[in-house]
């Protein structure tokens, strides 16, 4: 077991370190740099050559990824080529403002996708199943960008219940933020809902034909029990994974709906900075989804084994 | 005894989509009575038996008849109060017990899960009996063992656990549903002595599927005889015993008798051996479960190796096939050393040496039609293609009894007994001279094992095969084997001609295994067990 985990993390880590090359070496493929991107077109070749001198740009690639990394290691996630701030200053509230839209919307979504999965496996094959399939089917089918146009259609052009913008200050109390948050919530809960819902359902179902969901039956546990005791804890693992999936997603995968509704995020941030070819702002963020992603596969992984009584204590080799 | 019938089933009929799994199957069970249910896989005796606790599994349908316990019918009662029937007024033992236990939960909270669902008991009380029990069934620290999950469990402790499950809310009627089939000779042994003794000291009637007469006799005061969802005879035990009344009952009586030898003796000089096995010995990871085993294989001879699950039979035959390689020891083939890997081996040694497997629906690929199965080897190793692989994949199914319409067939259309003769052909089909053959017989119905072990037989007489038989079962043994070794923890106990190893002075390993296998006379199972304790 700790054997196990350890061996994970440390695949995580190598996950990581290659995670950092692909990234690096990704971002430095963009055609142009942000020397012309800056000096823009009245640029000599004079002022242009001394520019990246100056900003570090002719050096070698394995050079200029050691000082990266070696720079990364020491907290540091470099300058912002176009503003000249340190990045570690813009990032942190866009992180922050990012990880609580996921949070909220997880928060939502991870109990009603997984109590839903559960009524709909209950109903195997009865009208009420049937319509949670279709509501699922419907909400991942709809692009996301739809959805969101829908929402705001509804509640804030036609009711005006919730703002149609969702530009968070600092000086906005909690339950105003909270306010202005519901739509992109609702839209993202929509689409990672579905997903896992099925999954909990398919799951589930999957575990019922086992000899022991008939024992329960047969000692006279209604069904309902049976799902919740008996099947559940034993379809954990494939639920786990497609929940810590959709959470990744929610880290990283939301640049469309922040976008939509102006959103202060991460993905916005890493959008603007690829537009202004803002190379060492795009690396920051694509490291900072690289560890969100590894992090949450990392923890479904061991809860898998966790939930798991043949995995969880030490194999005795046969 | 002029009591009500506890459990009376009338006129029951059981549909699946467009087949009649039960008949018109009528039965009634008294208190302390033990009716036995006998039949082939198929002659539905599961479905009645769920049935009698208002259960059908998915796609069967219970369309007509009647179900009481008492005076209540359960098809009229509702789901809701059929849940207060179960593990209260009659409860389930299921055939196989690893595979009944929800993995994720402790033994006590699934042995005590009834009792606190229906309210029989506060939590302190179930658990104080479901350890109780757990002590009385033989369980040694019943305690810690109550707190174990099922994979820490070993599948005869397992077994007993599942009678305490059965037994905790104090049933009127247990279901025995095959409960000793999975198990070993020396344990089911166990385990139908201490059937018998809950159902004594419970004062309980029971219902006992089983497809073995041996063990239903030792068991049941009456037995009901099933075929193909209808009743064939219902009887005492005495009566289908010595003097059944139709052909079909007959011809399962008999089929245990005739325990003659059925192979043709073997020439006095059988020259070389075509394999020669010399203090082989294979372990997986630090774990040795095969130490030092030495034997001669010669041309048109039958070896058999027994033992126990965990005894290492099956390790050998993995070793042998180039599986596992061993870790000391030296394989020959005619004399030539063969290499321990089977991605080392030459394709003329691989073709010379093939398996059969236990389970022939796992061993088939369903997807794949008979004539492709079948033909795979012939094209593999004998660069057999077109118009000549086609007839010979006919000559083959021919060789094994089957016609060649079955080609194009699938093997989920077909029955256990037919699965077994394909995967033969399948092996036979790169003409062979050794055939592995790792319980070829233990998932089938005695009838069927009964003829592809003729088949076998056939076979070696016809093409000269020697054959390496894996089982467990020593009444095979006796019928085809012409030398014989028994295993115990990867260790030869005894090995030589089959007759001289089950003659006396034999090991007490080997007596052991041999008292234990259940026989059709009254009264065997309390003699052996009587037998047993004198000996401790």
């Amino acid at each position: 077991m700790g054997r196990y985990i350890a061996i994970r993390l440390a695949l995580g880590l190598v996950t990581l370190i290659s995670v950092t090359v692909l990234v690096f070496v990704a971002t430095n493929l963009l055609p142009g740099d942000a020397a012309t991107e800056i000096l823009g077109r009245g640029a000599t070749p004079e002022t242009l050559a001394r520019f990246r001198e100056q900003l570090g740009l002719d050096d070698p690639l394995v050079l200029r990824y050691g000082k990266w990394l070696w720079d990364l290691l020491h907290g540091d996630l470099g300058q912002s080529l176009t503003t000249q701030t340190p990045i570690a200053e813009t990032i942190w509230p866009r992180l922050v403002s990012t990880l609580r839209l996921a949070g909220l919307t997880a928060l939502v979504s991870v109990p009603l996708a997984i109590g839903l999965g559960i009524l709909s496996a209950a109903h195997e094959g009865t009208a009420l199943d049937r319509v949670l399939a279709i509501g699922a089917l419907a909400a991942i089918s709809f692009p996301e960008f739809f959805t969101a146009y829908l929402l705001i259609l509804v509640f804030s052009v036609k009711l005006g219940w919730f703002p149609n913008l969702s530009t968070i200050f600092p000086e906005m109390g909690f339950w105003e933020s909270l306010h202005a948050m519901v739509l992109p919530i609702v839209a993202l809960a929509c689409l990672v809902t579905a997903h896992m819902m099925r999954m909990t359902r398919t799951s589930i179902l999957s575990v019922m034909s086992q000899p022991y969901i008939e024992m329960a039956f047969l000692k006279g546990v209604p069904r309902g029990a049976v799902i919740t005791r008996h099947a559940l804890p034993n379809a954990a693992a494939p639920i786990i994974a497609v929940v810590a999936m959709n959470l990744a997603y929610l880290v990283v995968g939301i640049v469309v709906i922040e976008v939509v509704f102006v959103y202060p995020g991460l993905g916005q941030y890493m959008v603007d900075a690829v537009a202004k070819r803002d190379i060492p702002v795009v690396q920051a963020c694509g490291l900072i989804f690289g560890i969100a992603f590894i992090g949450l596969n990392l923890v479904s992984d061991i809860l898998a084994v966790l939930v798991n009584p043949r995995l969880r204590s030490p194999n005795r080799g046969r | 005894m002029a009591q009500d019938p506890i459990l009376e089933i009338r006129n029951l009929r059981i549909e699946a989509q467009e087949h009649v799994l039960v008949d018109d199957v009528s039965l009634t069970l008294r208190r302390g009575e033990v009716l036995g249910l006998i039949g082939e896989s198929g002659a539905g005796k599961s479905t009645i038996a769920l049935a009698a606790m208002g259960y059908a599994r998915a796609g069967c349908r219970i369309t007509g008849g009647e179900i009481r316990i008492d005076a209540t019918d359960l098809r009229r009662i509702g789901v809701t109060g059929r849940q207060g029937y179960r593990g209260v007024r009659i409860a389930y033992v299921a055939q196989s017990a690893a595979a009944s236990f929800n993995p994720a939960m402790r033994l006590v909270d699934q042995i005590c899960e009834s009792p606190l669902r229906h309210r029989q008991m506060t939590k302190a009380e179930a658990q104080a009996r479901a350890v109780a029990l757990l002590g009385r069934l033989g369980l040694p620290d019943p305690q810690a063992l109550a707190r174990k999950y099922p994979h820490e469990v070993s599948g005869g402790q397992l077994q007993r656990a599942m009678a305490a499950m059965a037994v905790i809310g104090r049933p009127d009627i247990l279901v025995f549903d095959e409960p000793t089939t999975a198990l070993d000779v020396t344990t089911q042994l166990e385990v139908l002595a201490l059937i018998k003794k809950i159902i004594a000291e419970e004062h309980s009637a029971a219902l006992y599927i089983s497809h073995d007469l041996a063990v239903v006799s030792q068991l049941a005061d009456r037995i009901m005889v099933l075929r193909g969802g209808k009743m064939v005879e219902l009887g005492t035990c005495a009566q289908i015993l010595t003097a059944p009344r139709e052909c079909y009952t007959a011809a399962l009586v008999a089929e245990r008798d005739h325990s003659q030898p059925m192979m043709r003796p073997l020439p006095a000089d059988p020259g070389p051996p075509v394999l020669r096995v010399q203090k082989v010995e294979a372990a997986y990871g630090r774990t040795r479960v095969l130490q030092g085993v030495t034997l001669d294989l010669h041309r048109g001879e039958t070896f058999a190796v027994v033992g126990e699950s965990g005894s290492g039979k099956s390790t050998l035959a993995k070793v042998l096939t180039g599986l596992l390689p061993p870790v000391a020891g030296r394989v020959a083939l005619d004399g030539r050393p063969l290499p321990e890997g089977y991605r080392s081996r030459s394709a003329e040694e691989l073709r010379r040496i093939q398996l059969i497997h236990q389970l022939p629906d796992m061993s088939l690929n369903p997807r794949q039609s008979i004539g492709k199965i079948v033909g795979r080897p012939a094209a593999l190793r004998l660069g057999l293609k077109g118009a000549g692989l086609r007839s010979r994949v006919e000559e083959l199914l021919a060789l094994v009894g089957l016609p060649a319409a079955f080609a194009d067939r699938q093997p989920p259309q077909l029955s256990g007994g037919q699965k077994q003769r394909v995967a033969i052909a399948r092996a036979l089909a790169a003409e062979p001279d050794i055939l592995i053959c790792d319980e070829p017989t233990s998932a089938l119905d005695q009838l069927i094992a009964d003829d592809i072990l003729r088949l076998l037989v056939r076979l070696q007489d016809e093409l000269g095969l020697s054959y390496l038989f894996i089982t467990h079962d020593l009444g095979i043994v006796r019928r085809i084997a012409h030398r014989t070794l028994v295993l115990l923890q990867g260790q030869t106990v005894a090995v030589g001609p089959t007759a001289e190893v089950f003659a006396e002075p034999m090991h007490p390993y080997t007596r052991n295994l041999l008292v234990s296998v259940p026989q059709m006379k009254p009264g065997w199972l309390e003699a052996v067990m009587a037998e047993k304790t004198v000996h401790k």
